[in-house]
């Protein structure tokens, strides 16, 4: 009995022997990613062919999906472990930072190389043109108009998210209602700018002269001030346009709000208490102490919103489809890329954009530079 | 020199003031669309939402044919009042308060008495959600009477597939930043500066250059209109800003609580599991909430990745859609519009102080 158990103990010793010894660990270490390869691959096709109810996609999906990726950190890791420990060290790093490196250079590094080159091609890239569709970009009045109307959304909806950002920061950190005001101004935040689309074309609705006005603003408009029923997003180019930067300041002022408040709550007291007994008045300590003190945050905030501003595209394609002269570089970007198809003129636009945020690049590397954290 | 108090309350009773009214500003808009989306289709085209409060409004209180005896060339007096029939067209006030009015022409015509009521509308209803949400048809009666068919718009499908995407376009970034962040913090490697000025380089790239690229490799791969196409692409355009957030926070943690734990022998791969991701927590949930905002609100890539398959459309797509197809069928499109928000709306309200937190952290991204 003793013995049987001894043979048996000495079975499962010889059997660990054999998964241990190279030609097992070679044999296990060909077969575990060749298994996870199998099920992730099954995963994929039965995603992309199946018929199953939405809900069991839906869940097969995000398990299969935030799964796979952790499985394959854990497969790849479990690899890399078996090596000697030399090799180990030197590659467990490239297992951390790889995938993400990976993807960044496939997302975004190597496509703005990419998009150059189209950028230098005919419409389908079928031959060189040298710099005409950039000449295009800059002379062709579709896009002159997307330039005067991205200008108009900077000059008015960057400054103005700022202005009422800065105003409601203020006000709220002397108000009885603080939390609650900030809550309701930050709102907009969380609503997609498809979703503020409707909300913003219900309240511009233009019903003919005589019925009810449905519209918030022609109801107002009509009612209280007596005028004609006005379709807002399609007179009066290029002033049109302001009724669309007014979602953007609706949304974005919640976000400047956010952080002016915070750099607000970090102005010493002392010297705010130093200001009001040497007798300045509010006014005062608002102009002359907290925006020289907050002017960083005032432009970092501002070139945040500026280069959000560069890129609107939802709030124009979905409330106006880019009509009545309300075209934006990045709705031109799409039409040109996917409904016109001439991917050259798309990418010379493209580039455009990139150079424009050319200055904020080089200001964070620089910024990033100078911490020395690294 | 003190403010008397006086002067306090002044200021105190501005601020409050203006700031009341800014919030009124900023929340009347979403109330707008909430309210309307309870209201039936024939309150939502003949007044504005504001009519379920009360107010005073005009109301028929008497309606008659026009009595035989009048002459409408001349002047007429009906019940009670006198004037012309272009200003009996346009009403005529009475001395109780009343006004008459003429509706019709010359010959046939009745006449309304229409007294001014406090008036409300509290009619709600939740048809217009059911009909948004389900995909079959419905049967609706229009302003004049009649009845049409309509099929309805499955946002059930389509809010489905935001979650099919969001979920693991907000994990899958998360998870390989922290990788990479923890790689950059606390690992050496060559390369390894480069490699991260790449990501800071990142940081600000307008994903615009990546899309025509982007979607010839999906063309060749065979992956447009798949889920893995647009997580791939949430990730990457959401990578540099995870990295640097998250390489931020766990470079501050303290470097000690690491070499202890080396020194007690554990791998790189489980100080990470074990020790560094529990304690980044506040900075995942940050970051979690505002990719999540992100990819749920997302409507460029979506249209660009997904835009050839219905079955997979999200719902930002789908209310794109029915702005465009049922733009005056306003009931449908708020209804439709709030059930897109509720989601983003939940995450906003119950993690609202992680979301700020994100956002001090240093939101500028590409």
């Amino acid at each position: 009995m003793a013995q049987a158990q001894q043979e048996s103990q000495s079975f499962v010793e010889q059997l660990l022997d054999w998964f241990t010894s190279t030609l097992g660990r070679i044999l296990i270490a060909l077969v575990v990613p060749v298994v996870t390869f199998v099920i992730m691959w099954r995963g994929f096709i039965f995603l992309r062919e199946g018929n199953a109810p939405q809900l069991v996609i839906a869940l097969t999906a995000i398990i299969w999906g935030v799964g796979g990726v952790a499985l394959i950190y854990f497969v790849t890791n479990w690899l890399i472990e078996q090596l000697p420990p030399r090799w180990m060290s030197r590659l467990q790093p490239f297992l951390f930072i790889g995938p993400a490196v990976l993807i960044l250079a496939w997302y975004l590094a190597i496509p703005t190389f990419r998009t150059f080159l189209i950028s230098l091609q005919g419409r389908v890239s079928e031959e060189w043109v040298g710099l005409s569709n950039y000449v295009a970009v800059f002379t062709e009045r579709n896009m002159t108009i997307a330039f005067r109307n991205n200008l108009l959304w900077i000059a008015f909806g960057a400054t103005l998210s700022v202005v009422f950002g800065l105003l409601v920061a203020v006000l709220a950190d002397r108000s009885r209602f603080e939390k609650f005001a900030k809550s309701m101004i930050f709102l907009p935040m969380a609503i997609s700018m498809v979703g503020a689309g409707v909300i913003w074309n219900f309240i511009y609705e233009v019903k003919e002269a005589g019925s009810a006005q449905i519209g918030l603003l022609n109801a107002i408009w009509v009612g209280l001030f007596g005028g004609d029923p006005q379709a807002w997003t399609a007179m009066l180019q290029p002033w049109n346009n302001l009724f669309l930067i007014i979602i953007l300041i609706w949304m974005q002022t919640g976000y400047a709000m956010v952080i002016f408040s915070a750099a607000i709550k970090g102005i010493p007291n002392e010297l705010l208490e130093a200001a009001r007994v040497d007798g300045a008045t509010e006014v005062q300590i608002f102009f002359r102490i907290m925006i020289p003190y907050i002017m960083g945050t005032i432009i970092t905030v501002a070139t945040t919103i500026v280069i959000f501003t560069l890129k609107i595209f939802d709030i124009v394609m979905v409330m106006t489809g880019g009509q009545f002269g309300t075209h934006v570089i990045a709705t031109q970007f799409y039409r040109q890329a996917f409904t016109n198809q001439n991917k050259g003129y798309a990418a010379a636009i493209a580039i455009v954009l990139v150079i424009l945020v050319i200055p904020v690049m080089v200001y964070n590397l620089r910024q990033f530079a100078e911490e020395e954290a690294f | 020199m003190r403010t008397s108090k006086g002067q306090q309350r002044i200021r105190e009773i501005v601020i409050n003031g203006v700031l009341l009214l800014l919030v009124l500003l900023w929340t009347i808009p979403t109330l707008g669309l909430f309210v309307s989306s309870f209201r039936t289709r024939f309150n939502i085209q003949t007044s504005g939402w504001w009519a379920i409060f009360p107010h005073k409004e005009w109301v028929i209180v008497e309606e008659f044919d026009k009595p035989e005896d009048v002459d409408p060339d001349g002047e007429m007096t009906i019940a009670g009042a006198t004037g012309t029939f272009e200003e009996f067209r346009e009403g005529i006030a009475t001395e109780d308060g009343r006004q008459v009015i003429w509706s019709g022409n010359k010959r046939l015509a009745t006449i309304r008495i229409e007294e001014r009521k406090w008036q409300f509308l509290p009619e709600l209803t939740l048809d217009n959600y059911g009909q948004v949400l389900a995909g079959k048809t419905y049967t609706v009666e229009t302003a004049d009477g009649g009845t049409v068919e309509v099929e309805g718009d499955n946002l059930i499908g389509a809010f489905l597939n935001s979650v099919t995407v969001a979920v693991p376009g907000t994990i899958i970034p998360i998870l390989i930043a922290a990788f990479a962040a923890y790689g950059f913090a606390w690992m050496n490697f060559p390369g390894r500066k480069v490699l991260f000025i790449m990501v800071v380089a990142l940081l600000v790239v307008p994903l615009q250059i990546a899309l025509v690229p982007i979607l010839k490799d999906y063309v060749k791969l065979d992956l447009n209109g798949t889920f893995l196409a647009i997580w791939l692409a949430h990730t990457g355009f959401g990578l540099p800003l995870a990295t640097y957030l998250l390489f931020n926070y766990i470079k501050g943690l303290p470097r000690d609580l690491l070499e202890s734990a080396f020194i007690d022998g554990a791998s790189h791969f489980t100080i990470f599991l074990r020790l560094i991701i529990p304690l980044s927590v506040p900075a995942l949930a940050s970051f979690a909430i505002f990719q999540f905002l992100w990819v749920w609100n997302d409507y460029l890539i979506a249209l660009v990745f997904i835009g050839a398959k219905p079955d997979v459309q999200v719902i930002t797509m789908r209310i794109a859609e029915m702005v465009g197809s049922r733009g005056a069928d306003w009931h449908l499109l708020t209804a439709g519009a709030f059930v897109s928000m509720i989601l983003p709306l939940i995450v906003f309200f119950s993690l609202q102080r992680f979301f700020v937190r994100g956002l001090l952290a240093g939101s500028v991204k590409g």
